[in-house]
């Protein structure tokens, strides 16, 4: 394997090229010092310490969660919500490299960049979360939990973060400069696509199934045995509404990144994945109206419970299906913009209503997180975004690379 | 009569396959396996509150001592079973003042058909062939998903250690399987706790209810909730006042995910081939398309473009 530009540039070059973005080592330093990165240190400098408090002294000294209430916001957020927030990757590697839908060309690599990162740190974040975190490859190696929920979404997540690393690897090889490497993996492109949907068809569902098991803590209003569907249906959404609130902020955060003439093209997109948007939500929407129905307890909806549920209902479902079409006929793609941001917290709080905020609804201890577990949380999510931008400014993410033609 | 149910056999023997009688002779097998399981009776008219049996557990178990033992003040509050205890019993009021108090030794239930051990995704907990539910630690990732799964808030967690483990009553399998009587049961004093076969001590609990006509409740907790118990619990006070969960219904945890599971093969078998046939219409048409344009000489420039595409895509 050749690598052309390390041939070139040297080591040193090579360095100070690919990694510290052409800059001298001072000045890629004196580069670092903007008003976003003081953000991220005042939440990094607390942050780090209180993950390495985490891991020396227990969960149980940072977090409030209790043998009553043992599932908190580190598997509503980190996982269950990430999870689905991570979706974008599989739905739009799905409606180009399958339906054809070769518009959507341009958001293929940041979603899958999106899906690649999410998923990552969903496994970071669960480590925090997990007792012990080092046996994770057991029921990956040699005791299999075969009859588990657990066990299939634990083997769908490992083998489907393995296929986005594949799918996003085009980008890095075209980075290192790999030619061959890349047109190995450019030749998997339609396989690892239909590869990641059946895998995010499963877990995706599964985190869903993960709750049948538990009628004894979800409140009634949410439990259903439709709920595994509407994990996956919602997932969809959360895909496309994170795919455009994702494209909208990188291209104000990377405006020197992207290509002249791009904005309007994003809009089109924009457009088409909130008409999209509102074909799923309006499914949803109908979806979870049988699940009410067929619950039968219409008698709740007139509590405080119901009026929450009536409000997630209507407030993130309903709502943001009838603006995504208003926005998608009226072609206002801002509005689209604002529409998918009001989804993607709408299905943060679906996940945290199932997971957290009316788990264990009958009992008398309340759960409520700590200040500590919700730093770790912003912590893993911080380190994220930053992968995400570190990422951005070096590989041909957001626009091809003028050495490599277009992949397909 | 006798001939005609021969002849029926006869008749069902020839019609059906192996695998028709194959099933109902399973099912009676399993069925058997869980009258011959390792069972506790507990008689919470019995009860005396002596709290014998967790201090027997806590030795058994390696476990610090019962809180304040012969000390009658530690019935003020519920208590729950925790990592140092597995068992603990609990006092309540008897609705009728004259009757005094009821005392409810909680520990795990060991479910015929567990939710811990279905919820486990690394066979960390585990329903033994022998009837105890068992904890193997060494496997365990600290998922905690068997203490939400768990209908009665068994396994507990070793929330202060940074490397915890989950802890729960393990029906004492390893005395068991030297022959001994769990701990716990060995000691009772007055019977309340008996240790035997579920279908003998089944038996034993429906005589005492028939024996005593309106003394008992009319209900053996256990027999049926969340698909079946081995350990059983008669009183005389309803069990939703001795802070027993009531709602649970009588189908087995692991049920409720069968379908869900059942899934899995079908996503895997169906989706692929599904997808590959929607890529190659895609294909096909996007093809047909570019054709008819160059075909009628109009949009000339897109369809090379397109066609390019190909290419490359190639």
């Amino acid at each position: 394997m050749t690598d052309t530009t390390f041939d070139r540039l040297g080591p040193r070059g090579w360095v100070t090229e690919k990694v510290f973005l052409g800059m001298p080592l001072g000045a890629y330093l004196r580069s670092l010092v903007t008003s976003g990165n003081l953000l991220v240190a005042l939440i990094l400098v607390p942050g780090i310490p209180a993950v390495v408090y985490r891991f020396v002294y227990g969960i149980g000294a940072v977090s409030n969660l209790t043998q009553a209430n043992p599932w908190g916001l580190w598997i509503g957020l980190d996982v269950m919500s990430g999870v689905a927030l991570a979706a974008g990757g599989f739905t739009i590697a799905t409606l180009v490299h399958v339906l054809g839908l070769r518009d959507y060309q341009p958001i293929v690599r940041p979603a899958i960049l999106t899906g690649f990162l999410g998923y990552l740190f969903v496994v970071i974040g669960l480590t925090a979360d997990l007792g012990r975190p080092w046996n994770l490859p057991v029921p990956m190696v040699y005791s299999f939990g075969t009859g588990s929920v657990m066990f299939e979404v634990g083997w769908c997540v490992a083998l489907y973060l393995t296929v986005l690393a594949l799918e996003f690897s085009p980008a890095a090889f075209e980075w290192l400069g790999l030619r061959k490497l890349r047109a190995w993996a450019l030749k998997l492109t339609l396989a690892l696509t239909i590869l990641g949907l059946c895998l995010s068809t499963l877990h995706q569902s599964s985190l869903g199934a993960l709750f049948l098991m538990m009628p004894h803590r979800v409140h009634p209003l949410w439990y259903s045995g439709f709920v595994p569907i509407f994990f996956f249906v919602s997932a969809i959404a959360a895909g496309i509404a994170m795919v455009i609130v994702e494209s909208a902020l990188s291209h104000r955060a990377f405006a020197g990144r992207v290509a002249p003439g791009s904005h309007e093209r994003l809009d089109r997109i924009t457009l088409g994945l909130a008409r999209a948007g509102a074909l799923v939500l309006f499914a949803y929407f109908f979806l979870r109206l049988q699940g009410l129905v067929d619950s039968g307890r219409f008698d709740l909806l007139n509590t405080g419970y119901g009026y929450w549920f009536l409000f997630e209902l209507i407030g993130f479902v309903l709502v943001p299906a009838v603006l995504f079409g208003l926005a998608s006929r009226q072609r206002r793609a801002r509005l689209a913009r604002w529409v998918a941001g009001w989804t993607v917290i709408g299905i943060v709080v679906n996940r945290l209503n199932l997971s957290v905020i009316t788990f264990n609804w009958n009992s008398p201890e309340r759960y409520v997180p700590s200040a500590t577990e919700i730093l770790i949380s912003v912590t893993i999510i911080t380190i994220g975004v930053m992968t995400f931008r570190w990422i951005v400014n070096r590989m041909p993410v957001l626009a091809d690379d003028p050495a490599f033609p277009p992949a397909h | 009569m006798d001939v005609s149910r021969r002849t029926f056999f006869k008749i069902a023997g020839v019609a059906g396959a192996a695998g028709i009688a194959g099933q109902p002779a399973k099912a009676e097998a399993a069925s058997l396996a869980v009258s011959q399981a390792p069972a506790v009776l507990v008689d919470a008219t019995r009860c005396i509150g002596c709290r014998g049996c967790e201090a027997a557990c806590a030795e058994a178990n390696g476990l610090p001592g019962p809180v304040a033992p012969g000390d009658e003040a530690v019935f003020e509050a519920r208590r729950q079973t925790g990592v140092g205890a597995y068992t603990v019993v609990n006092r309540y009021a008897h609705p009728k003042a004259e009757e005094g108090y009821r005392f409810v030794k909680t520990q795990c239930m060991h479910c015929a058909d567990p939710a811990c051990a279905s919820a486990c995704l690394a066979k960390a907990l585990e329903k033994t062939a022998a009837g105890p539910v068992v904890y193997h630690p060494d496997r365990c990732l600290g998922c905690r998903y068997c203490m939400v799964a768990c209908q009665f808030d068994v396994p507990k967690f070793e929330f202060e250690k940074a490397s915890p483990f989950v802890r729960k009553c393990s029906f004492c399998a390893e005395r068991q399987a030297q022959g001994l009587p769990p701990a716990c049961t060995s000691v009772c004093p007055t019977g309340a706790l008996q240790f035997g076969r579920r279908g003998e001590l089944l038996e034993e609990a429906r005589t005492r209810i028939y024996q005593n006509p309106g003394t008992y409740v009319r209900h053996i907790y256990g027999e049926h909730e969340a698909g079946g118990t081995n350990w059983l619990y008669i009183s005389d006070v309803p069990f939703d006042r001795m802070g027993f969960r009531t709602d649970l219904g009588t189908t087995s945890p692991p049920e409720l995910t069968r379908t869900a599971l059942a899934a899995v093969p079908v996503v895997l078998t169906l989706w692929p081939p599904l997808l590959m046939g929607l890529y190659t219409w895609t294909q096909r048409s996007r093809a047909a398309a570019a054709q008819s344009r160059s075909g009628a000489g109009a949009g000339h420039r897109q369809a090379s473009r397109q066609g390019g595409e190909e290419a490359s895509h190639d």
